[in-house]
């Protein structure tokens, strides 16, 4: 059977722009600056939420010159940037002159909420003046369209929406495409953006945790160079078991023959601890006895939702690139939905 | 891959039986939006579906109680569509594929309303996480004894038919025996003003797909569901067989976000891709269930690319837009029209493109205009979205050995 490899990677986070910063962040251990983000209600009260920003670019390259680009909200120009990085400048050429079949699949949870916010707000204030170049931005599968209008693609474009583990169902779709050779190649990307109705939201989960935002893409290839996605089990979804515990276990269980019970030395997992006890006690219990190396992304930059499980992939997958590790496991225990894996090796 | 169970609930009606009905009368379902205030709009009406308050017999009422609309909606046809596969007391393993665009967008809304007014945050937890397609559907997932992983697709007015198109792919190729599929959306006042912002909703409330002077689209909700099973697995069952899906073409339209390629160059690639794989030509495809909004642009390309794939054959073909009786479901517009393509497999009739005063002189096709008896072998159903989504399904009623 052909091996599907990770030929390309693209991050953007508040870390900064590009998959080197992230590393970097991740080597170091530093956590980026908390800002404020304020509102004033209509009562005049002011409602400030800490939040971890993607910076501003120093280089604004980073972000593809594209028409679409123009009206699209910060989720789309986050998408494009990272998708830009995995593909680099050689394939975004070729994509774009037709050169090989790029496939799109975006996964997020929360999507285009800043122009949601100022769409709605123009409707409440006045429908009948409500903004039409808003309102298309809106629709989830957006910042997946700008994607493929900016690589010039027609093959095929899914937006898959879900919790924090959505990413490993869009891999998972990407794998299908690939060994069925509708695509030459498939980007999957999480996208999310910072706004003050999803960062205040996410207050009533916990206040510790910190909102984020940021995309990762992920460029897969059939037999092509790079590091090798060795298996993406099915999700356990919580409507067949809602013990967290015993749903990551299950999908731990799936990978034992490539990972073992406790890992190894040379595998590294990435978890998406939060830094919340009772959201990370899954993969505490289930990885206690873990005996590789360990990176938490999200108790770093942040919990960036459907973008996080992207991130912490990119670092997964990088790390085997880079030759530091033989193998990265990547989970996410998804907030409502279920939970997901994925494992990848040199 | 057969299909062995359909649900399907829209303005028309709820269920298979009282949707096939108005189908086959030629009734149209559109009355004035109550939900929300639209007296500063364009257009005041739609088609609205009538969802029960309180929770069917078969509903737990918690969970009913906690349900938005289009997720009610979703359970419905789910429910009916599990039923008749004979599946509704052992769904089992079987993975849930599901399209939509809004999601619960009404409790998003209602979060929206509180938040800028300030003051009391009562409720809105518990708004915040029932407003997630995902925790509603894992939550539908659970009442209907469905264990299997959900993914949810949300590809604007194509997620259904993407929805059904990826369902046939996980059986087709093995990696699952049968996958519930479908999509929904229900009305919404952020997606019907943006609707009517965009100047896509017809003045008059009366959409007329195909007509020469058709002025826009009318929104409408509703959904359908259906169990995509493989044959070996609908026979081992002794589950009676309503249709084999034989094909399904996915393609992006980078053309433009909102507006569809002139020529139609995706719509033609998605319908080329799913009669290939049926092994079908397009003499041999009976009723064609369009996109077919009533959207000048859209129904222009459409129809250009149903006379680039059908080339001779064009005349032959019929075609009618069901969207013409119950509006655009927009998430759920592939899988219940799909579901009205079953039952004109089913029922050996044609649906029609009503209201038509003067058909569009790019329809060489057989524009059906009023339901009309006739034989039924194979059907094709078009879905377009925003963001260049296109999808096209085929089915048959007799299944290729």
């Amino acid at each position: 059977m052909s091996r599907i490899h990770v030929s390309g990677l693209g991050a953007v986070s508040s870390a900064g722009w590009g998959v080197p910063a992230l590393m970097e962040a991740v080597a170091t251990g530093r956590r980026p600056e908390v800002s404020l983000l304020e509102r004033e209600t209509a009562g005049g009260e002011v409602r400030a939420t800490e939040v971890l920003r993607v910076p501003k670019p120093a280089d604004r390259g980073v972000i593809p010159r594209s028409p679409r680009l123009r009206r699209a909200s910060t989720v789309g120009k986050h998408a494009a940037a990272a998708a830009a990085e995995a593909l680099g400048p050689e394939r975004l050429a070729a994509a774009q002159a037709g050169g090989f079949r790029l496939g799109v699949i975006s996964t997020l949870m929360n999507g285009c909420v800043n122009y949601s916010n100022r769409f709605f707000g123009e409707v409440l204030e006045d429908p009948s003046t409500a903004s039409p170049i808003l309102f298309p931005e809106t629709v989830y599968n957006a910042p997946s369209s700008h994607l493929s209008a900016m690589t010039a693609s027609t093959a095929p474009n899914d937006t898959l929406v879900g919790d924090g583990a959505e990413y490993f169902t869009g891999i998972d779709l990407a794998a299908e495409w690939l060994l069925r050779d509708d695509c030459d190649a498939v980007l999957v990307v999480a996208a999310e953006e910072l706004d003050w109705l999803s960062a205040e939201a996410m207050g009533f989960y916990a206040r510790a945790l910190v909102p984020s935002e940021g995309a990762a893409a992920v460029l897969l290839e059939k037999d092509a160079s790079g590091p090798v996605l060795l298996a993406v089990p099915d999700g356990v979804s919580y409507a067949g078991e809602a013990d967290r515990c015993r749903a990551l276990g299950r999908v731990v269980d799936g990978l034992a023959d490539l990972v073992g019970p406790a890992g190894d030395t040379g595998i590294l997992l990435s978890d998406g601890r939060t830094g919340v006890a009772r959201f990370d006690r899954a993969e505490d219990e289930v990885f206690a006895g873990w005996a590789g190396p360990r990176v938490s992304l999200r108790t770093q930059l942040g919990e960036s939702l459907g973008a996080a499980a992207g991130l912490q992939t990119v670092v997964a997958v990088e790390s085997v690139r880079r030759g530091e590790v033989a193998k990265a496991l990547v989970t996410s225990v998804g907030g409502n939905e279920g939970v997901g894996a994925a494992l990848f090796g040199a | 891959m057969v299909i062995t169970g359909a649900g399907i609930v829209s303005s028309m009606g709820t269920g298979w039986s009282e949707n096939a009905a108005g189908f086959r009368a030629g009734r149209t379902a559109f009355r004035e939006v109550d939900l929300f205030d639209t007296s500063r709009q364009r257009v005041g009406s739609a088609g609205q579906a009538e969802v029960p308050e309180e929770a069917p017999a078969w509903a737990g009422a918690r969970t009913w109680s906690r349900m938005d609309r289009g997720s009610r909606l979703a359970w419905i046809a789910a429910q009916e569509a599990l039923g008749q596969a004979g599946l509704a007391e052992d769904g089992g393993a079987m993975p849930i594929l599901v399209g939509t665009s809004a999601g619960a967008m009404p409790l998003g809304e209602a979060y929206y309303r509180q938040a800028v007014v300030g003051g009391s945050r009562r409720g809105q937890f518990s708004r915040v996480e029932r407003y997630q397609p995902q925790r509603q559907l894992t939550s539908m997932a659970r009442e209907l004894g469905l264990h299997g992983p959900l993914r949810i697709v949300s590809n604007a007015c194509a997620s259904g038919a993407n929805a059904i198109g990826q369902a046939f792919h996980l059986v087709r190729e093995g990696r699952a025996a049968r996958v519930l599929a479908g999509g929904y959306d229900a009305l919404s006042q952020l997606v019907f003003a943006g609707f009517d912002s965009l100047q896509a909703l017809a003045p008059s409330g009366i959409p007329r797909p195909f007509d020469a002077r058709r002025d826009g689209l009318a929104i409408g909700e509703g959904a359908g569901f259906v169990v995509v099973e493989s044959l070996a697995s609908a026979r081992e069952r002794g589950a009676r067989v309503l249709a084999e899906v034989a094909g399904y073409g996915a393609a992006t339209d980078v053309h433009h976000l909102t507006q569809p390629h002139p020529e139609g160059d995706a719509a033609l690639a998605t319908m080329t891709t799913a009669t290939r794989m049926a092994g079908l030509e397009p003499r041999d495809i009976d009723y064609i269930n369009s996109h077919g909004t009533g959207t000048p642009l859209n129904d222009i390309a459409e129809a250009r690319a149903i006379a680039r794939w059908a080339g001779d054959a064009v005349g032959g073909v019929a075609v009618s837009s069901t969207k013409s009786a119950i509006g655009h479901l927009l998430g759920g517009a592939g899988a219940v029209e799909a579901v009205i393509c079953l039952m004109a497999l089913d029922g050996q009739w044609l649906p029609a493109s009503l209201n038509i005063r003067e058909p569009d002189e790019a329809c060489i096709f057989d524009l059906v205009r009023e339901p009309r008896d006739s034989g039924v072998e194979a059907v094709l159903t078009n879905s377009f979205g925003f963001g260049g989504a296109n999808a096209t399904l085929v089915m048959r009623k007799e299944v290729a050995s």
